[in-house]
């Protein structure tokens, strides 16, 4: 008799193209393939779903039809690890890097990994901006050893496409995507201002490597060395501060924040 | 350059917190999130949802193959070319 | 800690404005857990928002409790998190099964009913329980299919179950109507069998109907009003044995808050035509 492991291994295979598990019957048992497709259709369209949920410019760009068909390739090849459909779908950036079809679209990877952040940022945990008198003070004290801490969901992509900007063009009453002449390299700022508001920002290299040595735990004055060339130090805070995202300071080497 | 950076921070900052007046971080901003009139977007990134409700929706059906891109991407200039370079008959 | 016995609403985050602004007449909202496991924004202070003003109700879809692997830890451990984080006056999860070797399908699937399949569905509820510390309740699913090897009826397995482990049941009157039709039972016949004294909340919910070479074939689809028969057994429920706290749920196409307050409604006039009819 079929064990319930093997019962189990038989209707995920039929879901996923098979033919309906051996015990699986109906009161007319010539309809039992036909009904046993509302299962099939309840995966593929539950998972469906939730990537496009995650990577609305994708589907966007790609057109439904053509969306919902990369995404039963992407179920198939890697499907969920976890009962949390917020936590699923983080290779399909890479995913679409791979197919074939996609070869020309270069910036759409790029669009998903901007996407990705979006979703990680909205669900990231919670810090109270610093209040810029307190970081004053504390920046007073601490010299060039200063740290910032910035709000767990800042993120910096460095891409190689203009996706930032085509992120921006899908977006309601977005300027049109850049053309084949203003093409360029972006790098894209995301983060969640307050609850709710997830920030997408193309900003200048340097402000994105600053923002990027301060995640990795560097000083402010290390921060600003690597920053390179053309860093502006105002627009760089004027960033940070009007969009919340300095939520600590401290010394290095100290113990505060 | 002790000094240097801590005045660069100071007029960074007041800079900052004249245009800023710093940013106020507790509203439960539903209109931005949810105001989204374009189809197929959502510019508030929920994530998925899950439910326990099925789908009379025909997902598993149709051809998986034939990716070929027909959204906005078709109006989207790379260096490559317009949009999709594969032909539409597939 | 139970529900209240009165209508209560599925949460959907589009409606957070009007239940803040007008603190409708609810007995409770319910949400599915999972969508509450990130580590914070909106989600969360929407929902701590909403806690200050009404019961809550924390409905699991992702345990997979009929299902042939151990229970995730990691999930049950970020489940205990919310429950200790919202205090919930119930947890509730499904009679299905949804991973086979660590992947997730997303969907709530049937099982057969066997003496091992019951020892195995017993021991999981057994761990939910003591991992989260209070007594949960376990819902009768929709199904499609039948297995030829289940040789216990539904309802002597879900009364089994909660004999053996003292869980509640959650009584889904759609659920009843959508299998019973489908499989072409007679859902009052289920309901007479159904250990009424163990219900701790009941669902109601639309479904869709489709036609097979065979009659009816009724889709769980959450996606529209409770049907007219479905009404009518739940009503009969709550004349048998009096008010239950009652979600209505719907998840897909998910209206204006007013039309899912008219749902709530109407299942208010029922429970309150009862409790005068109890009283008198």
């Amino acid at each position: 008799m079929l064990s319930h492991r093997d019962f189990a291994r038989s209707f995920r295979d039929a879901i996923r193209g098979g033919v309906a598990p051996e015990n699986a019957t109906a009161c007319q048992p010539a309809e039992t393939e036909r009904r046993f497709d509302v299962y099939r259709n309840n995966v593929a369209h539950s998972l469906s779903q939730a990537l496009a949920r995650h990577y609305p410019v994708i589907e966007r760009l790609l057109g439904e039809e053509c969306f919902n068909g990369t995404a039963r390739l992407f179920i198939d090849q890697y499907p969920p690890r976890t009962p949390v459909l917020t936590e699923w779908g983080e290779e399909f950036a890479a995913f679409l890097a791979e197919i074939e079809t996609f070869q020309s679209l270069t910036y759409l990877p790029d669009v998903a990994q901007i996407e990705w952040a979006r979703s990680r940022a909205y669900h990231s945990a919670d810090a109270d901006p610093m209040m810029p008198r307190d970081l004053q003070a504390i920046a007073q004290e601490a010299g060039e050893k200063l740290r910032l801490f910035l709000h767990p969901s800042v993120q910096v992509l460095q891409m190689l496409t203009p996706a930032g900007s085509i992120w921006a063009s899908q977006q309601p009453g977005g300027a049109p995507a850049p053309t084949a002449a203003q093409w360029a390299p972006e790098t894209v700022l995301i983060a969640r201002k307050g609850l709710a508001e997830v920030v997408t920002r193309t900003v200048p290299a340097p402000i994105g490597r600053f923002i990027s040595a301060l995640l990795n735990g560097r000083t402010f004055a290390e921060a600003q060395a690597s920053a390179g060339e053309g860093f502006e130090l105002n627009a760089a805070f004027l960033l940070l501060v009007e969009n919340a995202l300095i939520v600590g300071a401290g010394r290095k080497g100290g113990n505060g924040k | 350059m002790k000094t240097e950076t801590t005045l660069g921070i100071a007029a960074a900052l007041s800079c900052a917190m004249g245009i800023a007046s710093a940013a106020h971080a507790d509203e439960m901003k539903m209109e931005k999130c949810y105001g989204v009139a374009m189809a197929g977007q959502n510019d508030c990134a929920a994530g998925p949802g899950t439910t326990c409700a099925g789908t009379a929706t025909k997902d598993y059906q149709g051809n998986a193959w034939k990716l070929v891109p027909a959204g906005t991407c078709e109006t989207i200039e790379t260096p490559h070319g317009m949009g999709s370079l594969m032909p539409k008959e597939m | 800690m139970t529900l209240p016995r009165k209508p209560g609403l599925g949460f959907k985050p589009e409606h957070f404005p009007t239940i803040a602004e007008t603190r409708p007449d609810l007995g409770f909202f319910e949400i599915h857990a999972e969508n509450y496991m990130g580590a914070g924004g909106l989600p969360h202070a929407m929902l701590q928002r909403l806690r200050e003003d009404y019961a809550l109700s924390v409905h699991g879809v992702g345990l997979s409790i009929g299902g042939p692997d151990p229970l995730d830890r990691g999930h049950l451990a970020r489940l205990k998190a919310l429950c200790d984080r919202y205090d919930p006056e119930s947890f509730s999860e499904h009679l299905a099964w949804a991973s086979h070797g660590g992947a997730w399908m997303h969907d709530l699937l049937p099982l057969p009913y066997t003496q091992e399949t019951l020892n195995l569905v017993c021991d999981h509820v057994d761990e939910v329980q003591e991992h989260l510390g209070r007594q949960m309740l376990l819902e009768n699913p929709a199904t499609y299919v039948l297995f030829d090897n289940s040789d216990i009826p539904e309802t002597a397995f879900l009364s089994e179950i909660s004999r053996r482990t003292g869980c509640g049941l959650l009584l889904d009157v759609n659920n009843v109507f959508v299998s019973c039709v489908n499989h072409r039972q007679d859902p009052r016949a289920y309901l007479a069998e159904f250990p009424l004294a163990q219900i701790g909340e009941v669902h109601l919910a639309g479904h869709e109907e489709e036609d097979l070479p065979s009659g009816p074939f009724l889709i769980d689809s959450h996606g529209r009003e409770v049907a007219e028969p479905v009404w009518a057994l739940y009503a009969e429920i709550v004349s048998k044995i009096g008010p239950l706290p009652s979600l209505i749920e719907w998840d897909n196409d998910v209206p204006a808050f007013p039309v899912l307050m008219a749902e709530a409604e109407r299942a208010r006039t029922i429970l309150e035509g009862q409790s005068h009819a109890l009283a008198s």
